[in-house]
């Protein structure tokens, strides 16, 4: 008996250290792919970079100032496109739904969000790329657009049903009527978290490239007005790994660098916004 | 405001702050119409994405039918596609992928979930939520200019060594290929793995456990043969969803599985994926049928996730609504 009880309490020591060693495993990968990052691109990070143009092709040198500028036009679309309808839609499902409608809205949010982010690429393609017959900034706008509306709607709705009642029968008392009880109360006391969804929902698409390589696809120099094909930040780094220059490579390691920066500072900064002050418990 | 002219109303009728509060009770039905539209724009544009996928590619489904599914030449020069290589390529990935991530997800959710202080379980989650937001190009980007090396002369060589004599391990090492592209997408999904079990396991009630122990059961079988039944369903839901994510994942694929559309046993061939090959080849696609090929692979990515998530989702749902405690039977 004493050997079987020996057997249950080291099996349950080294099962329960192998799940430990599980999770140091997952959360080391983000500490190796940062330190990489860093210690790869951070030497090739310089002035010019975010100032200068791409250089010819096979010449060293160079920056990727339009596609950074690429990339934040992209996002404006997209916030432009998909926030509003996103924000509204959370409003609906939250505040005014009845009971088919809602469930039948949420779930296609919850599937739009899985579908692959190549496919909204083929979608946007089909939509305005093929009716123009020419690839545009606004493409890639719209399929990334298209991309945040399932976010930015869930998450308007969870932080607007964490509202506490009381202040939605409050304004009711005083004589409010619905939209006005949403619009002066109800959403201001959620602005934040709907603040936070909408910012995560446009990080993630941010660092989106597949969506934008047969929509907005790319551009060695600046792209003028929203017609025009453009550069942008994922696209380049997915050129630059692949293309067959030494240079191309470490401006690809620098560019890495500033993407995954501004994608993780745009995380932390915003969760942390999240989780500290919200005016009432979230259960 | 209360001197604007209305045209609507008749002349006779007086504007009054009084009948200007009247009115604007009929902006209660404006704003559940305005809302309402926001939300069913959702639904259309599903609608459209389903009918711009299968409209163009109506011509590929004209001209193979069901065959595009079990043809093995893709041959764009002579007008000639069939799409198994892909659907191969994608599904041999996949299933590499799971079999690391899941084992490896579940661990970490389990330790997360009964072990784990609140404070460092909700730490190590927010670690592993950033993670799940790296852009996948960067995760490419690793795989281009460290894995693959890394395979080629290392990992490669030593399965080989060890396991050569199963035909998944043999043929020469590319450093690119099946494997390389399976072990990406593991580091991918694993932080969705993780963080939907550990919420399942987490859902389980307190006194499961608790009864566990009282009986004597050590942590670990409390975990494995009460926590974990209870949760097993939601822990499936979790992989279904990160089974989606991998069958969609692009670039990361791309960049590091060879592209090359081979069916081989070995996992060392360079192979191909329907993301990978959408993405090198649809703004290249000359000829109407040949882009309606790629479109209807992008139909099959589309239904394929679509099913998944749906099924995912479902799975979760009975999972965390079931509540207060009954075992499933």
């Amino acid at each position: 008996m004493n050997v079987r009880l020996a057997w249950r309490k080291s099996l349950n020591v080294f099962m329960l250290s192998l799940t430990g060693l599980c999770a140091l495993l997952t959360v080391s990968a983000l500490f190796f792919i940062l330190g990489y990052l860093v210690w790869n691109g951070g030497k090739d990070l310089s002035w010019s970079f975010f100032t200068h143009l791409p250089a010819p092709v096979g010449e060293e040198g160079g920056g990727m100032a339009n596609a950074i500028v690429g990339s934040l036009k992209l996002l404006l679309l997209a916030a432009l496109f998909g926030v509003p309808i996103g924000l509204l839609g959370g409003v609906y499902l939250a505040e005014f739904g009845g009971r088919t409608v809602p469930f039948l809205v949420r779930y296609t949010a919850d599937l739009m969000n899985g579908v692959p982010s190549i496919v909204m690429g083929i979608f946007a393609y089909a939509l305005v790329v093929m009716p123009m017959h020419h690839f545009s900034t606004l493409a890639g706008g719209i399929a990334l657009g298209i991309m945040v509306i399932p976010t930015v709607l869930r998450n308007t709705e969870s932080f607007l049903r964490d509202v506490p009642p009381s202040l939605r029968e409050g304004s009711f008392a005083l004589g409010a009527n619905k939209w006005r009880m949403v619009a002066t109360v109800v959403l201001p006391a959620a602005s934040r978290g709907i603040l936070t969804g909408v910012l995560l929902a446009l990080a993630r698409v941010a660092g989106e490239t597949a969506p934008l390589l047969f929509t907005a696809f790319g551009n060695r120099y600046w792209s003028p007005g929203w017609m025009q094909p453009t550069s942008s930040l994922p696209v380049v780094i997915y050129t630059y790994a692949t293309g067959p220059y030494e240079d191309w490579h470490r401006q690809a390691w620098a560019a890495g660098l500033v993407l995954l920066g501004l994608v993780l500072i745009t995380n932390i900064l915003v969760r942390a916004f999240l989780t500290r002050g919200t005016a009432y418990e979230r259960t | 405001m209360a001197s604007t002219p209305n045209a609507a109303t008749p002349s006779e009728f007086t504007v009054t702050p009084r009948s200007l509060l009247r009115r604007w009770s009929g902006a209660d039905e404006i704003a559940h119409l305005i809302t309402l539209i926001a939300a069913a724009t959702l639904l259309l544009i599903t609608a459209l994405l389903v009918y711009q996928l299968w409209v163009h590619s109506a011509e590929a489904r004209a001209k193979f039918g069901w065959s595009f599914f079990v043809t093995k030449t893709w041959d764009p020069v002579a007008g000639d596609f069939g799409a198994l290589p892909f659907i191969y390529g994608t599904l041999v990935t996949s299933a590499v992928a799971l079999l690391i991530a899941v084992p490896l997800g579940v661990g970490a959710a389990i330790f997360l979930a009964e072990l784990a202080t609140p404070k460092l379980s909700s730490s190590l989650t927010f670690v592993s939520d950033l993670l799940a937001a790296v852009p996948s190009v960067i995760y490419g980007l690793l795989g281009v200019f460290l894995l693959v090396p890394l395979m080629r002369t290392t990992i490669q060589p030593a399965l080989k060594k060890t396991l050569g004599f199963l035909p998944l391990f043999q043929g020469p090492s590319y450093g690119i290929g099946f494997l390389t592209a399976g072990i990406v997408l593991a580091i991918m999904i694993v932080p969705f793995v993780l963080s939907v079990s550990r919420e399942v396991l987490l859902a389980v009630p307190r006194d499961q456990r608790e009864a566990a122990l009282a009986l004597g059961a050590t942590k670990w079988e409390s975990t494995w043969k009460v926590v974990v039944p209870a949760a097993r369903i939601g822990i499936f839901g979790s992989v279904f969803l990160a089974l989606a994510r991998a069958l969609g994942e692009t670039m990361a694929v791309t960049m590091v599985i060879g592209n090359n559309p081979k069916i081989a046993a070995s996992l060392f061939t360079p192979g191909y994926s329907i993301a990978a090959v959408l993405a090198n080849e649809f703004s290249e696609a000359t000829g109407n049928l040949y882009l309606s090929a790629l479109i209807e692979l992008g139909l099959v990515l589309f239904l394929l996730t679509f099913v998944l998530n749906g099924l995912a989702r479902l799975l979760i749902l009975i999972t965390t609504a079931r509540g207060s405690g009954v075992l499933p039977t």
